[in-house]
């Protein structure tokens, strides 16, 4: 397994989540999207988070991706308190150590498959040669070389999850958060997009959550977490092979 | 960055191309019209001034009647003047060039089957030399002819052209109402004056000539009165109004019952009146460029709308509220300098049409070029602005949640 300095300094976990909770609105409209969530993640893990529609695994994520700020409890990242961080201190955040995928691709329209990659690079100041040549690696390892100057209307739409995982990973973040990034492709699609995320996993140490309605897509975590109305119901050890 | 986020905005500019044309018209309009007006104005002051220094900067009119206050025109409640007070004035009053007094009269003027209106204004050869008139053609009065009161008389060059066309009119007799007259000598055309009369629409006759043969009196209306290079005006002038005081014995505390006009303050009373003028219509001008501003804040204000989800995937990525803000920011300030640039060529190109339909002189000033372009460019700033921040202040899981 992959470990990383922090991890051999603090041997605290990459992500740990306390007592999260999270409220929508006020009073008698509150919605309790999240009651009280306890979780460690530690550097290089993959965990697949599951769960019935509306038991608040995007409320979470959108958490751990610092989109969002819990209503009470901590959440350390490397043992930093994100609750604590301005808005401007979660986006540095995002842009030097996290990448998203989404269900809806949330690729930029009319611009090339090179340019959506190259996107973070630019918000964090890399040189245009060097930008575009970790571009063109991060499309090379999603399997798209050749697909560069392509528009997302010109993609498949399991081509169009490629270039955003490819976004996601460009800026080699310590942690992928995807959620259902396989939504809304057939199953051919989907085991191709796993079988993409688990390699950055195994081969970069790149720590994943992932949320999935298919039990065959969470197969390839190793431990899968089911959350339920705000809560963690179970959690499992898993193989990591479908 | 900053080369990302001006690239980005030319891209983002170039894929509207109707829109963004429609969206920076008003600034266009509004930068293109105040350098029009600015310059129009501009020229036609240049040409007041220069008209009026062209009539002798050292030159004085004494005239009848109190000043209007503010006004170029004389309330003739004074007498007129006679010969002998610009004789005293000549005699009394060190430092002057020379003195000439006129009086006019409108008549017509007959030559052959030709007949024209024109003034018959009496003077001396003095009057030749306070213009500053030269002769194109013959000669002045001579002494005899001015103290006699001879038929003679020099043609303007607008009667002579109505009258002679082509023709030679020197030793030609021509009639002035009743009075037949010999042209001696025709002046120099001076064109019209900025104030639309044509200045040479006259003809010249000794002051005697006009006394005894057409007006049967001895009234003086006008007395041009230069002083010599280098003498203060304001001192002539003094000096003149303490004479005429004491000829027309005007009690000490009582207000003169005639009025010493200053070239210089001729000047700066019709170039201030044009001035305001100006200044007027660009201000009218500059209104247009802040509806062209509102115009650019409603288009950003559409656009930031639009673009949302592009918003929350940007903020997603790690874009601060800054950077964001600096894009749209960016944006809204190269489509109104854009604007602004081509409200320039327009205007300027108006400007120079302009100036030759109105026959005023075309004078281009850099200065409200470039205070011109830095205006559009502070209204991208200012009307930009508020829908950047907005851009910028979004909620990244709403912005990417936003259909
Ligand atoms: N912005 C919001 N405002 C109000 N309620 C919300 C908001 N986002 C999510 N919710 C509610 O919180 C609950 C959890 O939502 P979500 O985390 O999206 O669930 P999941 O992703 O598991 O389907 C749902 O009942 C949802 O309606
Ligand atoms: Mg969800």
């Amino acid at each position: 397994m992959n470990t990383t300095p922090s991890e051999q300094i603090s041997k605290s976990p990459l992500i740990e989540l306390k007592g999260v909770a999270k409220v929508y609105g006020k009073g008698r409209a509150a919605m309790h999207a999240l009651r009280g969530i306890d979780l460690r993640i530690d550097h290089g893990e993959f965990v697949a988070v599951m769960g019935p529609s509306g038991s608040g695994k995007s409320t979470c994520m959108n958490i751990l991706g610092c989109l969002d700020t819990p209503s009470a409890g901590a959440y350390l990242f490397d043992g930093v308190d994100a609750g604590e961080l301005s808005r401007d201190q979660r986006a540095l955040l995002r842009r030097n150590y996290l990448g998203f995928v989404f269900q809806g691709f949330n690729l930029l329209n009319r611009t090339s498959a090179l340019e959506n990659v190259e996107l973070p690079l630019i918000y964090r100041g890399t040189p245009t040669g060097e930008r575009r040549a970790c571009a063109l690696r991060a499309l090379e390892a999603v399997g798209l070389k050749g697909w560069e100057t392509h528009t997302p209307g010109e993609l498949s739409g399991g081509q169009q999850q490629r270039v955003a995982i490819a976004r996601a990973i460009v800026t080699n973040p310590k942690v992928l958060l995807a959620d259902e990034p396989t939504g809304n492709l057939d199953s051919a699609c989907s085991r191709e997009i796993m079988e993409v995320l688990a390699a950055f996993n195994s081969e970069r140490g790149i720590t994943i959550a992932l949320v999935t309605h298919d039990a065959d897509m969470a197969a390839y975590a190793k431990r899968i977490i089911r959350f339920l109305d705000g809560i963690i119901d179970s959690e499992e050890q898993n193989g990591g092979t479908p | 960055m900053l080369r990302e986020t001006v690239l980005l905005a030319f891209r983002e500019i170039r894929r509207n191309v109707l829109r963004s044309s429609l969206t920076i018209l008003g600034i266009v309009i509004g930068v293109a019209a105040v350098i029009t007006m600015v310059t129009l104005g501009g020229g036609a002051t240049a040409q007041v001034a220069s008209d009026i220094a062209k009539l002798g900067t050292n030159l004085l009119q004494v005239r009848p009647g109190q000043a209007r206050r503010g006004h170029s025109g004389t309330r003739s409640t004074g007498d007129m003047f006679k010969e002998d007070d610009a004789e005293a004035i000549a005699r009394e009053i060190s430092g002057l060039a020379a003195v000439a007094p006129t009086a006019s009269q409108t008549t017509q003027a007959i030559f052959g089957n030709k007949n024209w209106s024109t003034a018959a204004t009496g003077s001396t050869n003095s009057y030749l030399r306070v213009r500053d008139w030269p002769l194109e053609n013959g000669r002045q009065f001579t002494s005899g002819e001015l103290r006699a009161g001879k038929a003679v008389c020099i043609l303007g060059a607008t009667v002579r052209k109505e009258l002679f066309g082509g023709q030679n009119p020197i030793g030609a007799t021509i009639r002035l109402g009743k009075l037949s007259c010999q042209v001696i000598g025709v002046l120099e055309s001076k064109g019209q004056s900025s104030f639309g009369t044509d200045r040479d629409d006259f003809v010249l006759i000794p002051l005697r000539t006009l006394h005894r043969r057409i007006t049967g009196n001895t009234d003086v209306s006008r007395i041009y009165v230069s002083a010599q290079d280098g003498v203060s005006t304001k001192k002539v002038e003094q000096d003149v109004e303490r004479l005429m005081r004491e000829r027309r014995h005007i009690a000490s505390g009582k207000e003169d019952d005639f009025h010493v006009r200053d070239m210089q303050e001729l000047v700066s009373t019709m170039t201030g009146t044009t001035r305001v003028l100006t200044g007027l219509l660009g201000a009218v001008a500059a209104v247009s460029l802040l509806v062209g501003g509102i115009g650019i804040m409603n288009i950003m204000l559409v656009s930031v709308t639009e673009r949302t989800r592009e918003i929350g995937i940007r903020l997603a990525v790690g874009a601060l509220e800054r950077d964001v803000l600096m894009q749209f920011l960016v944006e809204a300030v190269v489509l109104s300098s854009f604007g602004g640039l081509i409200g320039i060529v327009l205007g300027v190109a108006a400007a120079a049409v302009g100036a030759r339909l109105l026959a005023v002189p075309f004078i281009f000033d850099p200065g409200i070029v470039v205070i011109a372009f830095v205006f559009s460019a502070a209204v991208g700033v200012i009307f930009g602005y508020f829908p950047a921040r907005q851009a910028g202040q979004m909620d990244p899981i709403e912005a990417l949640r936003h259909e």
